[in-house]
């Protein structure tokens, strides 16, 4: 296991980047610990796969270096780095046994046969494959494919990280939640460290320690799940987590009080906002309370999703979704207050703190 | 799933059987017609049973013929089948080298077989042919109408060209369908270059393998064209395949019982031996 040094790491696919939006991943410049579990969450094209193929080694940063436990991997290949990879589909090799699967990469490296059989019998236990060893992997389901695919990383178990590339994307649903518990106990019972590449909020949310928010090639926030649901550095972060995600409201800024529309919303704190800045209000729906006092709001539409009613409504001109228990009743003269302890105010996007 | 049974669905698949009825089964009952009879002209046939087969069956001609057809065959597939794998391995996978590689590859198929036999002939022609001059000018002994092994070369020479690209075009297809992540995957693992043809190249192009080596068996069993343009069977009979002694027995000589039993006995031998290649290799494929 290692820890993970990235550098003013930045890569173009591009042979000359000119400007920075040529970068398919702009800097990076973090430290990931030891035995940790990450996710690295965002939508398509955002760059979190690009980030994974840097650290497994399939592709060379166009800047920066990389260091495995304070040792430059930059220009060391996959293998030499000693990394485990779990792909989008399962790879298996499909004329071998469950066991040859499991024993490939201890063979390739010139481990004693009996060290190997030592080591797949332990690793076929831990992936929950026992009576499986002498089946062809071909005839498999997805997800008991894609143990082997993640066994063939557990097995080698000098891997500096296991990297995991949305290995949830073919499983059936009600497989995936327990892939995902297997993973995650897994990850407790061995410290490995893991890197787990996602588009899924709550694959990341209940896999990783710590989840690192990708936009456009950048990382917007790195936090743990709690974090980023209160506090979401970026107005992306809002929107992105959360179901449904941020509301994000324009407002004008005016000492401790925002105005949006003609209401006033009062902050308990002073941000810090440079002039000119574009600012917004963000309260996550679960912060909005619907009832008899407060500022108006026409409501458009209640999703009754079960455990909660989700109201969407429009608040001084702008679409707004408030959460409401299942029994909370709907008055017919609606209004809504913010809990001031959730509003996060945004300058061009970005999370502002208090005047100092 | 459930099956259901309509046997209306029948009437699905007769305009095809009726189809193959008049374009096979008619023709072939013919043959079959044939080769029980005995005709001297006029339309009179005479019951003949099963002389004629016997009378091939017997025959050193039909049994040597079979032998070049075997040997011809197998030499055929031990070329064209890991030169094609070996060629399409090495093909370009993305750029604008795929379009150039596939429509040169694709090039000697679409040249008509008669074609091609003309243009070995007077290529390795040693009077006025590139090859065959280049040849006889470098002190080699090379010449297809006098000296057998040069016939045999020149014709096997021949269809490697020809057949090459199928293969080498059936292997390619099954190699780009496999995803990037397994070459991945196999780096990852530390895997050999031996080890990546062995356990994902190859097990991904099996299929393709045999349809490859089912249709090239059965085209170089059932040669022809070439060396009836090139050799006309010789020289002597040492390119004398079935299909060139059926032609010669049937037109040449107008024996049309023994020319018919000569056919369906043709026939059954490559039904045959598809067949004991197909259930061999299918069966090992669902060994895995």
């Amino acid at each position: 296991m290692a820890r993970i040094n990235l550098n003013h790491i930045r890569h173009a696919y591009g042979a000359k980047p000119k400007s920075e939006n040529d970068y398919a991943l702009k800097e990076v410049h973090h430290e990931w610990n030891d035995g940790g579990a990450y996710a690295l969450l965002g939508p398509s094209g955002c760059g979190k796969t690009t980030l994974l193929n840097i650290i497994s080694g399939l592709i060379n940063p166009s800047e920066g270096e990389i260091l495995f436990d304070g040792k430059d991997v930059t220009h060391l290949s996959t293998q030499e780095r000693n990394i485990a990879q779990v792909f989008q589909f399962p790879v298996i090799y499909d004329t071998m046994t469950v066991y040859d699967n499991l024993a490939f990469p201890l063979r390739n490296r010139h481990v004693p046969e009996a060290e190997v059989d030592r080591r797949v019998k332990e690793t076929i236990e831990m992936i929950g494959l026992g009576g499986w060893a002498k089946k062809t992997a071909r005839g498999l389901t997805a997800d008991q494919k894609q143990k082997i695919s993640l066994g063939r990383g557990l097995v080698r178990n000098d891997v500096s990280a296991i990297l995991f590339d949305e290995p949830l994307t073919v499983i059936d649903p009600e497989m995936k939640w327990v892939l995902r518990s297997q993973i995650k106990r897994l990850h407790k019972q061995f410290g490995f460290t893991m890197v787990y590449v996602t588009h899924d909020q709550t694959e990341a949310l209940t896999f990783a320690d710590k989840v690192v928010v990708m936009y456009d090639g950048q990382i917007v926030q790195i936090g743990t799940p709690a974090e980023l649901f209160e506090r979401p550095r970026h107005t992306f972060v809002g929107y992105f987590i959360g179901s449904p995600g941020m509301n994000v409201l324009p407002v004008k800024l005016d000492g401790n009080t925002a105005t949006v529309g003609g209401e006033h919303v009062g902050l308990n704190f002073l941000p810090k906002v440079k002039a000119g800045a574009k600012t917004e209000l963000g309260i996550r729906p679960e912060f909005v309370s619907l009832g008899r006092e407060g500022m108006p709001v026409a409501i458009t539409k209640v999703e009754d999703i079960g455990r909660h009613k989700i109201v969407r409504a429009r608040f001084a001109d702008q679409p707004i979704s408030i959460i409401v228990d299942e029994d909370g009743e709907i008055p017919a003269d609606p209004r809504v207050t913010f809990d001031p302890k959730a509003i996060n105010i945004y300058a061009d996007s970005w999370r502002v703190g208090e005047e100092a | 799933m459930e099956k259901t049974w309509n046997n209306k669905a029948w009437f699905m698949v007769l305009p095809v059987l009726v189809l193959v009825a008049f374009s096979a089964v008619i023709p072939l009952m013919t043959v079959v017609n044939y080769s029980v009879q005995d005709t001297f002209g006029n339309n009179e046939f005479f019951w003949a049973g099963t002389d004629w087969y016997v009378q091939v069956l017997t025959s050193d001609r039909f049994w040597d013929a079979l032998t070049r057809n075997l040997i011809f065959s197998a030499i055929i597939l031990a070329i064209e089948i890991p030169l094609g794998i070996i060629i399409a391995l090495n093909m370009p996978k993305k750029g604008l080298g795929v379009p150039v590689c596939l429509v040169l590859m694709a090039l000697p198929l679409l040249i008509p077989w008669n074609v091609v036999g003309t243009i070995w002939q007077v290529f390795g022609r040693v009077d006025i042919g590139l090859l065959g001059r280049t040849l006889e000018a470098i002190g080699i002994n090379y010449n297809y109408v006098q000296n057998p092994v040069a016939a045999w070369v020149t014709l096997i020479v021949m269809d490697v060209w020809h057949w090459t690209s199928l293969v080498v075009l059936l292997c390619y297809a099954g190699l780009v369908s496999i995803p990037d992540a397994y070459y991945q995957a196999a780096k990852i693992d530390g895997a050999s270059r031996w080890s990546v043809f062995r356990y994902i190249q190859l097990p991904k192009m099996k299929r393709v393998l045999l349809i490859a080596f089912l249709l090239r068996f059965m085209d170089s069993f059932m040669i022809y064209t070439e060396p009836f343009v090139v050799t006309g069977g010789g020289p002597g009979n040492s390119t004398t395949f079935l299909s060139i002694d059926l032609v010669k027995t049937a037109i040449g000589q107008f024996d049309l019982g023994p020319a018919a039993a000569l056919s369906i006995i043709y026939f059954l031998i490559i039904l045959l031996l598809s067949w004991i290649f197909y259930t061999v290799m299918t069966t090992s494929d669902a060994q895995g």
